[in-house]
């Protein structure tokens, strides 16, 4: 088998804070493939947008570090490139799109500057030939009119035009890979739909892997191939999405399939809840970090962690108890 | 039966430098005791706007609000003062909604205190019992809102929303701002409340799903118009209005195998500035006409307790 675009192995990012060391990743291994899309998804603090950042190495340090591991892109680790080299990555061969579209657009610069100026970073065009490929880019992102909204600034654009101007800055240069975190959290229903059905559409065509990143099982469920559950810093279970959705392993996956309202349960129905509450990461609980909020957890989860390790096909689950279960 | 809260005609406008900007414009809704109604659009609906108009935060232009039957819209504060306890709000922020330098006992104190209820002993064992109903240790109200996470901040709001005992509850998206684990508990909560408090709520969400989940009645509101009302089973399996349709299908559905034909709106949300001519709608509906231009289409009954404001409704 050939090698996969992204391999993430054992990446380890803490932030050194006056109260103490957060792990904020902890052992995180991953891969993506060209073409495919790989949903990272967990609640707020799990580490999910810490991991998109460390990949990009856009950690502010300090207080934060990436300590451990190993991010393999197109044959070459990352984590081993001088900034020079990093900086030839970023925008190029790896686009990202983060969650509010209006602070990723500079206010004082028209739309297609700002895609020009991308542009022109990595490719030795005049400035009229960048331009001309940033009317072409928000063509590709079916921004009607490219040729007038090309020059206009930011604030004249909807949330939704503004997201879809940020998805043609980050497709400025073909990347292999794009890294949307969040992408359509701070946009409405219909206009998320359009936003999601675009990334989905621009995936297949230019063949990209893509890591989205989402507090949305919905969005998982109906746009990745693969997902990857985090919980405090760590991956607690990786599938694809068919297998996940139908029969998730890990008990902090299974509640988080539980708690959410669906069409058609009666509204009489409780919702499951999980309990308690996500644990801070400068106070992480010995063993595995879900077991205190865990129904199923056994003595065993409080004294020492599981690790993430196969079960199955394409399949990983990081819980004693389910590992238990799959054997007997 | 006199509903608990009746609005007509409603219109509330904002003056702005551009215009004037009609964010409820000429809207109906009841909502009964003990009954919760869902208030389902896009941001800069109306939705919030009317939910605060109930409480007479905001002031309309022209219609009535009616609160058991007696018309508020004109009552001046002080005539409206007793009358505020029967309506209370929660907001969706819970770390703006709360005050940072009081204690959580003094901030569920502080309506009893306004509204001049009980003596001080009777007032700390009436916070201890609120706190105690949305699953707080009432050790707790010496602490301060940034001491409490997220959810448990919410329960906060809940508490002090419960506070004047009240007959209706405005609820403006009281779990967007919470993670998936939590927000099961709050809505869980809302629900215990509701059943053990004989509470009524005017629930307002973005959120299809959620708002499905916890209504009796669910109105369907697009740039300060209600564009269809009905119960919740009709509403998310008979949608009738094009709009209602196209919301229902872009909710992401959490199951890879529903392959559900998405309806996939195109276009932006028009400006409440300047709305489009006739129906609203018109400009992203996949079915409009020229009569649609024309006409401005009226929330017309086309089954008992399922109105729609479409032309080609049926």
């Amino acid at each position: 088998m050939s090698m996969p675009l992204l391999k993430v192995n054992d990446l380890r990012t803490h932030f050194f804070t006056r109260d103490g060391v957060a792990k904020a990743v902890d052992g995180v291994s991953f891969s993506v493939e060209a073409g495919e899309m790989l949903a990272l998804v967990g609640e707020s603090g799990c580490g999910k947008s810490v991991t998109a950042f460390s990949i990009l190495r856009l950690i502010a340090d300090p207080p934060g570090r990436i300590v451990g591991g190993e991010i393999m892109f197109e044959g070459r680790d990352l984590l081993k490139l001088s900034d020079t080299e990093m900086r030839a990555i970023r925008g190029d061969r790896i686009g990202m799109i983060f969650q509010d579209p209006m602070t990723s657009l500079n206010p004082v610069f028209t739309i297609g500057e700002q895609i020009a100026e991308a542009v022109s970073m990595h490719r030795p065009v005049s400035r009229k030939a960048a331009l001309a490929r940033a009317v072409e880019l928000l063509e590709l992102v079916k921004i009607p009119d490219p040729h007038r909204r090309v020059q206009e600034y930011p604030h004249r654009l909807s949330g939704g035009m503004r997201q879809r101007a940020v998805i043609a800055m980050a497709l400025a240069c073909e990347p292999a890979l794009l890294i949307a975190d969040e992408p359509t959290t701070a946009l409405d229903v219909t206009i998320q739909a359009q936003v999601l059905e675009l990334i989905s559409e621009l995936k297949d065509r230019l063949g990209m892997g893509v890591i989205i990143i989402t507090h949305d099982l919905g969005i998982v469920a109906q746009h990745a191939k693969r997902v990857a559950v985090m919980y405090a810093g760590r991956i607690v279970e990786q599938a694809d999405v068919g297998a996940l959705f139908q029969r998730p392993l890990h008990p902090y996956t299974q509640g988080l399939l539980a708690s959410i309202p669906r069409p058609h349960v009666k509204s009489t129905d409780r919702l499951t809840e999980i309990p308690g509450m996500v644990p801070s990461l400068n106070d992480m609980p010995a063993g595995c970090s879900f077991a205190p909020r865990c129904p199923r957890a056994i003595e065993r989860c409080k004294a020492s962690a599981p690790t993430l390790d196969p079960v199955g096909n394409a399949r990983k689950v990081a819980c004693f108890v389910a590992r238990q279960e799959l054997a007997a | 039966m006199t509903p608990l809260v009746s609005v007509s005609g409603l219109e509330i406008h904002f003056p702005t430098r551009h215009g004037t900007v009609r964010a409820v414009d000429g809207v109906d809704l009841e909502v009964n005791a003990a009954e919760t109604v869902g208030l389902v659009g896009e941001s800069g609906c109306g939705k919030t706007t009317l939910g605060k108009s109930i409480l007479r935060l905001v002031n309309p232009i022209t219609g009535s609000i009616r609160l058991n039957g007696i018309e508020i819209s004109t009552m001046t504060r002080s005539e409206l003062r007793p009358l505020r306890r029967q309506v209370q709000m929660i907001f969706q922020d819970p770390y703006a909604s709360l005050n940072p330098r009081h204690s959580v006992g003094r901030i569920l104190e502080e309506p009893l205190i306004v509204h001049r209820i009980g003596t001080p002993a009777q007032r700390r064992e009436r916070v201890a019992w609120l706190m105690s109903k949305v699953g707080l240790r009432p050790d707790a109200a010496r602490r301060h809102p940034h001491e409490f996470s997220g959810g448990q901040r919410q329960r906060i709001g809940i508490a002090r929303a419960l506070a004047l005992e009240p007959k209706l509850i405005v609820c403006d998206e009281p779990v967007s701002a919470l993670d998936v684990s939590v927000r099961a508990q709050v809505i869980n909560l809302l629900a215990d409340l509701r059943k053990e408090l004989g509470l009524a709520y005017l629930f307002i969400s973005h959120d299809l799903s959620v708002v499905e989940h916890v209504s009796d009645r669910i109105a369907v509101m697009y740039l300060g118009r209600i564009v269809e009302l009905a119960d919740r089973a009709t509403l998310w399996t008979k949608p009738l209005h094009p709009y209602t349709q196209a919301l229902i299908s872009a909710v992401p559905v959490p199951d890879p195998k529903s392959a559900t034909r998405r309806l996939i709106l195109e276009g932006d949300l028009p400006s409440p500035l300047n709305p489009p001519s006739g129906c609203r709608f018109r400009t992203r509906c996949p079915i409009a006409t020229e009569l649609c231009a024309r006409e401005d289409p009226a929330l017309r009954t086309l089954a008992p307790g399922h109105q729609v404001a479409c032309h080609h409704a049926s």
